[in-house]
This record gives C-alpha cells, sequence and structure tokens, in this order.
C-alpha cells in the first residue's frame, strides 16, 4: 500500500461475504492494543466475546440464519458473520455530546478519544448509536477503536486488516475503499446474490461512515440502525427544551395563580417587604 | 409505523445520578418558589420564601460531589470546563451538549445560591455580611430564578439527547422533571414550615401551588407515554418491576389531585402543615421515584 499520509481520510470497508468467522482481527487487535482478555463465555452461536466495550474494539458477529428446513446452503446465507467496529461517524454522536472535547477527529479524519482528557462522564456511551464504546474498569475512562491511530502515524497498516486471512476488512482511503466496495456489490448481485447491499458508504446514515460494510442482510440484523433512525442525538435538543420551556412558563404561572390565592387568606401583616 | 431501532449501549448511570437529578430539581424548584414568594413584597411571605433560599443551597454543594464521584476520573471534573486537548487550551461550551451547558449552569446556580442562601442568614440575623444582603434583591433572584428552571429540568434533555431506548423517543423529560421538581420543592417547604411557625401563612400558597404542579406533571406523564406509544418502546419502562416505582410516583400526585378536587384553589394550606407528615413525604418519594423509574429502566 501506498504511503499512510496525515489530511487523508482513511477507513475500513468490512465485506462480510468472506468473513469466515475466524476471530483473527479480534485477537490482533488485543494484541497490538494491549487489551485484557475476556472471561472465557459460551453465548449464541459462535461468539464468546458479547459485544464491542472498552477492552473489545473488534467483535466478529455471529447470526444463525440457517433456515429450520432448508435443501441447500450458501450464497451466505447458513451464517451472517460481521466483524463490527466503530464506524468512524461523519457526524458522530460520540463526538457531539461529549462535554470535554476529549473526542476529536484526527489528521486521517478517524474519530479518537484522548485518554489524558476524558473524565469517564460516559455520556458518550449513551450516545453512540452502534453500542461500540465501553468504560474501563481499569482506567475509568471511555475506550474504543482508534483506528490503530498510532500505527498509521508510523505508516502502518492497522492491526486487524493485516491479520484477517479473507481480507474480510479493507483498509484505506476511504475514496479508494468506496470504489472497491460498488465494484464488489456489483459481483454479487451479478452472481445472483441479491441480498448483498453496502451500508454506510454513502452519507445517508451518519453523513457516511468511514467503516462502512457490505451486508448480507438488513442491517438491523446486525444491531445497525437504519437510514430513518440515523440522526445524531442533537435532534432532540429543540423538542426537549421546548417541552421544558413551556412547563416553566406554566410553572411560574401556577405558582402566580397559588399567590393570588393566598392573597384571599392572609390579609393582616401585609405591607413592604424589606426585599 | 416501524418501531424506532436503537442500539446504544447502557452508560451506567445509576445511585448517583439518580441523587443529583432529584437534588436538583428540588433546588432549582425551591429557588424559583422562593423568589416567586418574595416578588410579592409581602412581609408574611418573607419566612417562608427564606425556608425556599436554605433548601436551594445544600443540593448545590453535594450535587457536583455526586458528579464527580460518578466520572471515571473523579479528579478530572475541571475537564468539562477547560479543554486539556493539547494545543487547544481554552473554555469547553458546547450549547448543543446538555451536559456541557449543565456544568457551565451548575457552576453559576450554585453560585447564586450560595449568595441567597448566606443573604437568608443574614435576614435571620444569624450573620453579618451586608455585601451578599446587598447582592441578593430583586433582579437576582429572578436571574437565578431562570438559571434554578434550568437546572431542574435540563436532566431530561440531557437524557433525551442521546441514542438511548425511551430517553431519546420523547421530548417531554426536561418538563416532566422540572414540574416534578416544582411539586417536590412545594411539599419539602412545606414539610420544613412544621418547624418554622412564622412562615405557616404562605403554606396555603405553596399547597395551592402543589394542587396545579400536580395537575401539570399527570399531563406530562400522559405526554410522555403518549410519545412512547408512538416510539413502541413503552414497554422497557412501563413494565415490571418499574411499574411499581410508577405507582409511588402517581401516590405522589394524590394528594395535589385530591385537594384540587376537594379544595380546588382555596388556600388553606396551614391545615396541611399542622396536620401531616406522611404527605409531603409521599410527594417527595414520588419525585425520587419518576426519576428512577426512566434511569433504571432504561439501564438494567
Ligand atoms: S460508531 Fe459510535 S463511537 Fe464510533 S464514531 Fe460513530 S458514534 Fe462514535
Ligand atoms: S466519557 Fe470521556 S469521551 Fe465520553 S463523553 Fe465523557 S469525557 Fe467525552
Amino acid at each position: 500500500m501506498p504511503h499512510i499520509t496525515p489530511g487523508q481520510a482513511y477507513g475500513f470497508f468490512t465485506d462480510t461475504s468472506v468473513c469466515i468467522g475466524c476471530k483473527a482481527c479480534e485477537v490482533a487487535c488485543k494484541q497490538w492494543n494491549e487489551l485484557e482478555g475476556n472471561e472465557p463465555s459460551f453465548l449464541d452461536g459462535f461468539d464468546n466475546t458479547g459485544k464491542l466495550d472498552a477492552e473489545n474494539w473488534r467483535h466478529v458477529q455471529f447470526h444463525d440464519n440457517v433456515p429450520d428446513e432448508s435443501l441447500t446452503t450458501g450464497n451466505g446465507k447458513a451464517w451472517l458473520m460481521m466483524s463490527d467496529v466503530c464506524k468512524h461517524c461523519q457526524q458522530a454522536s460520540c463526538m457531539e455530546v461529549c462535554p470535554t472535547n476529549a473526542i476529536i477527529r484526527t489528521e486521517f479524519d478517524s474519530v479518537f478519544i484522548q485518554p489524558d482528557v476524558c473524565n469517564g462522564c460516559r455520556n458518550c456511551i449513551a450516545a453512540c448509536p452502534y453500542d461500540v464504546i465501553g468504560a474501563s474498569h481499569v482506567n475509568g475512562i471511555a475506550q474504543k477503536c482508534t483506528l490503530c491511530y498510532d500505527r498509521l502515524q508510523n505508516d502502518m497498516t492497522p492491526a486487524c486488516a493485516k491479520a484477517c486471512p479473507t481480507e474480510s476488512i479493507k483498509f484505506g482511503p476511504v475514496s479508494e475503499l468506496r470504489q472497491t466496495a460498488a465494484k464488489r456489490l456489483e459481483i454479487l448481485h451479478a452472481q445472483g446474490v441479491t441480498e448483498a447491499r453496502l451500508y454506510g458508504h454513502d452519507e445517508k446514515v451518519y453523513g457516511g461512515l468511514n467503516a462502512f460494510f457490505l451486508l448480507m442482510d438488513r442491517p438491523e440484523k446486525y444491531g445497525l440502525p437504519d437510514e430513518r433512525n440515523a440522526v445524531p442525538p442533537s435532534r432532540n435538543n429543540a423538542g426537549g427544551y421546548l417541552t421544558a420551556a413551556v412547563t416553566a412558563i406554566l410553572g411560574v404561572l401556577g405558582g402566580l395563580i397559588a399567590l393570588r390565592h393566598r392573597k384571599e387568606k392572609v390579609t393582616g401583616a401585609e405591607g413592604e417587604s424589606d426585599g | 409505523m416501524d418501531d424506532v431501532q436503537h442500539f446504544a449501549g447502557p452508560p451506567d448511570w445509576l445511585w448517583y445520578i439518580l441523587a443529583y437529578f432529584f437534588l436538583a430539581g428540588l433546588s432549582g424548584g425551591s429557588y424559583v418558589l422562593a423568589t416567586l414568594l418574595r416578588l410579592r413584597n409581602a412581609p408574611g411571605d418573607e419566612p417562608m420564601a427564606r425556608i425556599g433560599y436554605y433548601i436551594a443551597f445544600p443540593p448545590m454543594l453535594i450535587a457536583p460531589l455526586l458528579l464527580a464521584l460518578d466520572l471515571g476520573q473523579p479528579w478530572r471534573f475541571w475537564h468539562m470546563m477547560w479543554n486539556t486537548t493539547p494545543g487547544h487550551p481554552g473554555l469547553n461550551f458546547k450549547y448543543w451538549s446538555p451536559m456541557s451547558i449543565g456544568s457551565w449552569a451548575l457552576v453559576v446556580f450554585g453560585a447564586i445560591t450560595t449568595v441567597s442562601f448566606a443573604a437568608s442568614l443574614v435576614r435571620d440575623g444569624k450573620l453579618r455580611l451586608p455585601l451578599v444582603r446587598w447582592l441578593d434583591n430583586r433582579p437576582f433572584t429572578i436571574f437565578g430564578s431562570l438559571f434554578g428552571l434550568f437546572i431542574a429540568g435540563y436532566t431530561g434533555v440531557l437524557l433525551s439527547v442521546s441514542n438511548q431506548p425511551v430517553w431519546s423517543d420523547t421530548w417531554a423529560l426536561g418538563g416532566l422533571f422540572l414540574v416534578s421538581g416544582l411539586a417536590g420543592s412545594a411539599a419539602l417547604m412545606l414539610l420544613l414550615a412544621r418547624y418554622r411557625p412564622e412562615a405557616r401563612p404562605s403554606a396555603g400558597m405553596l399547597s395551592v401551588s402543589e394542587r396545579l404542579y400536580a395537575l401539570l406533571e399527570l399531563a406530562l406523564i400522559v405526554v410522555f407515554a403518549v410519545t412512547l406509544f408512538a416510539a413502541g418502546t413503552q414497554g422497557i419502562v412501563f413494565g415490571l418491576p418499574w411499574l411499581v416505582l410508577w405507582l409511588v410516583a402517581l401516590a405522589g400526585l394524590a394528594p395535589g389531585l385530591y385537594g384540587l378536587v376537594t379544595e380546588r384553589l382555596s388556600a388553606d394550606g396551614a391545615a396541611a402543615v399542622r396536620h401531616s407528615l406522611a404527605v409531603p413525604l409521599l410527594v417527595l418519594a414520588g419525585v425520587l421515584a419518576l426519576r428512577a423509574a426512566v434511569i433504571f429502566s432504561v439501564q438494567v
């Protein structure tokens, strides 16, 4: 790959149609970033990680999609697998709500939580629509995928993409990845894989995701909100404050009405106050 | 309409935040009610107004502490106000982030309640500080009340400005928390008036206002429920065991609504002060239960 140049937008294109669920990406991410291991656990399907959180910055999802009665397998239908990660959203909900400005956009256009600025208020966790961020029980701060910021600064491909044996995770300049994705979709559709679709490749979800996906089913199957629902949290500012303001006016009016009635009762000792 | 899709994870805002939301409602509400009383310019209302200013202060001492303790890095609480990003020193203020505005509002309202608290001590002859007595004038307390209304209500907006189910599906939470804070403040002031006989003439005003706030709160609970039904997330907050908390919240409205039906707006609240300790406590339990139901149901 050519040199990684600051000032250009980099990201991931994760093609789930070729993912084999080997978890090499998870392991590579943990090793490079020195993240704690999980207690072994057996969850649904082949998942022993659970979800993305402070210690899991890549997570391979397994969704059993095998029809109860089936004669054939194929078309990626038997299992849906997807290596999930921070989407490095263009309109990042986490960044929008963070009160400390700990969450910044780097010179590679990725979304990065500065570990020495974050104070662990966890507002970003309530906001991330992809449940990506977790609070570390070691240092109390919010953590998530950094797009291997330190590796990028040293001209190295992120660890997960480097380790992925099927090239399900592709790393590169976002503009190039979008072209690759469009071609791949075309091929799959030509092969009759009609359920293949891209997610986050255009600006319809959160202004575009720098880490976007080729999916083999509806987005919500993978825990991804569809276009209608992908709106940053500030959408609720106006309505929330307006209702509070109307209530405040009614509350003061209520108090004034109550005071008017109080006047009827307290007739003595009235006059100019010292207040 | 399809149900709204939410995949955000819980931020684990639990007990500290519940306590903060409760205290913020009472502090802001009491300050507003105290100011309304004082604005009438009637010496008869002054003792009760001072009760309000006394109540408004301690929560503003405790609240920042609770908020700091809830942080993963409590000593970094000041990062809310000052940007520590290398190369970008400066104040942190993001008007589109309720948490950011809220931290500033807490500082300002904390200072305001401190002045009014000290001024009440001066007026009660317990302290000699002419400066605060001079500061604590009419424009000051009106200004303070605006912040009081904000502090009591923004906590609901803060929850809504997220991608959490329930919280982000409604625009009623800010208003709901505000009015329940006002109702709780009226009840708390009535409760404390038991220990300050001079304040009792104003009790009628408080019990009438509590009735009106109970009605407004009921209306907002209905709005809250309707918005959740529209989003399809009502099951999360109105299912068991949260239903029990909602029953407590509704029970807290009962005295006010009952008073509204039986006595309308007649202001005989002095009787309430004499006879009942249980009623204001029930109202306060309702204020707490409402917030607990909203905060916990989404996160447990
Ligand atoms: S996926 Fe979540 S954590 Fe990542 S940038 Fe988007 S909002 Fe932030
Ligand atoms: S936890 Fe840290 S990164 Fe997240 S919103 Fe708070 S200060 Fe910002």
